[in-house]
């Protein structure tokens, strides 16, 4: 496609174009007064106001007056440019002005929303918009880059939302780095039994998936491994992979179990929720993919027993960690979640009581391939009485959660079915605020349990304890509107979904935003869900917030086919802020260049000045505003540029 | 006190990675805050000059409000380290000219803090209707 040629600059003419956005701006903002404000500004040639500007006849509207009115500045008064800058961005490209052309006022997140006082409000508007004219004015026309993308994905995180990615990925014809940091892949699905509302066994419909993920020609794995670090920008990420020393020569190992079998050491196995106990040399479980055996060095007492059985000889007590780098166009985050540690509602007697267990746990009890063969028994008894919570650690400020986990009432519905299905002759009482059963069968599954005879109380535990060998359970039932006490020999707590406890260090790794409580935040919650802040990054399943497993692997798929993209395309633009240095006056003094994290800033040896790498520098301008002489600037946010916006909106006060 | 009418005036700088965006969640919660900032969207608060806030307060500006990404989570690594100490800087150049160091506000504001955000601007409004009009402001640099 030929570019139209694009308007030569000469006089200054900037056209205003104010959104209402329906209600949500005219409500709290005078359009009228703000427009008339907009035409009293300097060079400013047309201004206008018009319902949805964002809309194809608005966009019109502004086409037309570039073409028409020989428009050269746009500034719309409108949404945040973080929702609606690369929309107007193709408008002006379109109408044949220059891109970089267009500032935008935010009169609706920044005002109208903010400040109910239409006066207050209005005076404000106007305020952003001198802002927002000033720095038009100034505005210089800007080449767009583009850079060439890597055909390759980084997918971080193999659960299933990882897995779905990276298979999805694959399949497109590209090739994938797959890094997960446990042993084995699969995730928290792996330790579920049956699944809802269906009740699929997990174990069947996932680790089909799991071998395909070993067997794709396109996918590379790194099992037991963790990002380091990622450099870089959307087509052209740099990661660092450390692969952590296994001690097992995995090119060698065959999975037979025999260094297991002869390992004296036995530590809380992790993979069964501490239910049971496996080796210092161990695998996660024995669908384990990558089928490959692992030492835990810190519990390990170097007997050296796995290394006399081992016949392959695998054994490597000198392995070291290894640091991989690879080559990425794009990332795919899905570090997935952690179960609400029960502990933090003592109430509850998690710590104290054996028979206090988490849904989690209970997978794993009622798992066929579990610690007890899927029979569920506590201390080596069939319970009578079950009870289950919901809500622990959901919907609870006393914990900081506000949000609702969405998976555990389901999740309990089924573990209750589980129950009456093992232990048919076994009491279940449930204890609820709300049945949220909003999925697709999901209501259906919920009606068919309680017809199975599970009783949903309506009821708040308010605690558990231990009355002779018994628990009980007293709670305010919230329908009878008294306290009840309830006898139990095994209560399940339906723990929440918690943000992974890696989060943090991800989401510093990647420059990502987190939402309020503590997922990693989406570009837009409605539009823009699998997209984050930063190009090139996508996200999947359960970091960005609970989700049931039809609902991670539907995200896992869009990730995916946002990840593909610029990878088929095979090109990205690349904003073109960089700093620029004046020749002239630069005095080469070299302050800058240690200022510049990316080392994009070099020293010019003959001509004793520095100068600029653009493709290394990423615009942050913190070199401009360190120069003692002034010398630096950066492109799209020029000196001059923020001191118009400074004059214009202390200059238009009252 | 000047007349009860008088509102302080806040010149914004935000980053756009994180206060810029949380300043866009305040928005669409649709939490309340006073209307006296003016925000400036900035890539990185370390592109925010010393020069930058002096002409803020030298144009009238009862407040500077600069708000980036928490330490550590600074999508340009250490920007809002060299903000901190060029904000600890122009502190001091501002002792010299009589101009309260509580008027120039620097916080760490994530994309998620939309309601840290609205908390952080009503506690700054309020303060500088507290202190009053930033009287040191010299007449030449106004321009109405």
């Amino acid at each position: 496609m030929a570019k139209k040629k694009e308007k030569v600059v000469g006089d200054l003419r900037i056209g205003v174009y104010v959104c209402h956005c329906g209600l949500n701006i005219s409500a709290t903002v005078d359009v009228p007064e703000l427009v008339k404000f907009a035409s009293s500004l300097p060079d400013v040639i047309v201004a206008r106001d018009y319902p949805y500007v964002c809309s194809d006849p608005g966009q019109k509207l502004i086409m037309k007056d570039i073409q028409k009115l020989g428009i050269n500045r746009v500034v719309t008064a409108s949404c945040s440019p973080r929702l609606h800058e690369s929309t107007f961005r193709k408008t002006l490209q379109e109408a044949g002005l220059n891109p970089y052309c267009l500032e935008i006022a935010n009169i609706r997140e920044h005002c109208s929303w903010v400040h109910a006082d239409i006066v207050k409000g209005t005076e404000k508007a106007k305020r952003l918009v001198a802002s927002a004219v000033a720095r038009s004015s100034l505005l210089e026309p800007l080449d767009v880059k583009e850079a060439p993308v890597t055909p390759q994905a980084l997918v971080i995180g193999a659960g299933i939302s990882g897995i779905q990615a990276a298979l999805d990925i694959a399949d497109a014809g590209f090739k994938v780095h797959l890094v997960e940091k446990e042993p084995s892949i699969g995730g928290h699905m792996a330790q579920l039994d049956k699944t809802f509302p269906t009740l699929d066994c997990s174990a069947c419909i996932l680790t089909p998936k799991m071998v395909q993920v070993e067997r794709h020609p396109n996918i590379r794995l790194y099992a037991y491994s963790e990002i380091e670090g990622i450099d870089g920008f959307v087509g052209n990420f740099t990661a660092r992979i450390r692969r952590k020393a296994t001690f097992v020569d995995w090119d060698k190992c065959t999975g037979c179990n025999d260094c297991a079998e002869a390992c004296p050491v036995k530590v809380p196995d992790e993979f069964n929720m501490g239910l049971s106990e496996r080796k210092a040399i161990y695998r996660s479980f024995p669908q384990a993919v990558p089928n490959k055996f692992v030492i835990e060095r810190d519990v390990c007492i170097e007997c050296k027993k796995c290394q006399k059985v081992c016949k392959p000889d695998a054994i490597d007590y000198d392995m070291e960690d290894e640091l991989v780098e690879v080559q990425v166009g794009t990332i795919v985050v899905a570090t997935g979640f952690d179960q609400f540690n029960p502990s933090l509602k003592p109430e509850y007697g998690y710590d104290q009581y054996e028979n206090v267990i988490t849904g989690l746990e209970f997978e794993r009890l009622s798992s066929p391939s579990g610690p007890t063969g899927g029979k569920i028994l506590i201390g080596g008894r069939e319970p009578k009485d079950v009870a289950f919570i919901h809500c622990v650690g959901s919907r609870d400020e006393t914990v900081g959660n506000e949000y609702c986990s969405r998976v555990c009432c389901m999740a309990t519905a089924k573990q209750a079915h589980l129950v009456k299905e093992r232990v048919p002759q076994a009491n279940v009482t449930v204890f609820y605020m709300d049945v949220r059963a909003f999925g697709k069968g999901f209501e259906e599954f919920y009606m068919r349990v309680k017809e199975e005879g599970v009783f949903y109380r309506r009821a708040n535990p308010a605690e558990i304890y231990r009355r002779s060998q018994r628990l009980v359970i007293r709670a305010e039932d919230t329908l009878l509107g008294k306290t009840v006490e309830v006898e139990a020999d095994l209560v399940v707590l339906a723990a929440g979904m918690v943000p992974n406890i890696n989060t943090q260090a991800v989401a510093s790794l990647l420059r990502l935003g987190r939402s309020s409580d503590g997922f990693l935040m989406e570009a837009h919650p409605k539009l823009r869900p699998v997209e984050t802040a930063i190009d090139g990054i996508y996200l999947a399943g359960c970091c960005q917030g609970p989700k049931d497993i039809p609902d991670a692997v539907a995200q896992a798929k869009g990730a995916a086919s946002s990840a593909i993209a610029p990878m088929a395309r095979g090109k990205v633009e690349v904003e073109p802020i960089t700093a620029v240095i004046d020749e002239d006056l630069c005095s080469g003094c070299r302050i800058c260049e240690g200022v510049c994290e990316y080392g994009a800033l070099s020293f010019d040896q003959q001509k004793e000045i520095m100068t600029v790498n653009e493709v290394l520098c990423k615009g942050c301008g913190a070199c401009g505003a360190t120069c003692p002489s002034g010398c630096i600037s950066l492109k799209h946010y020029t000196d001059q540029q923020i001191m118009a916006q400074i004059g214009a909106i202390l200059s238009h006060v009252r | 006190m000047s007349d009860e009418k008088w509102e302080p005036q806040i010149v914004g700088f935000a980053c756009n990675w994180c206060t810029y965006a949380g300043a866009d969640l305040a928005g669409t919660s649709r939490l309340q805050y006073p209307a006296n900032v003016s925000l400036i969207r900035v890539m990185c608060t370390g592109r925010v000059d010393v020069s930058h806030i002096l002409a803020a307060f030298a144009q009238g500006a009862d407040g500077v409000f600069i708000g980036g990404c928490h330490p550590g989570d600074c999508h340009y690594i250490s920007g809002n380290f060299k903000t901190l100490a060029r904000v600890t800087l122009t502190k001091k150049v501002l002792e010299q000219f009589g101009i309260d160091v509580e008027r120039l506000c620097l916080e760490w504001i994530s994309a998620g803090e939309g309601g840290k955000f609205a908390e952080v601007i009503d506690c700054f409004t309020s303060r500088l209707r507290e202190l009053g009009p930033n009287s040191a402001k010299p007449k030449l640099g106004q321009k109405t």
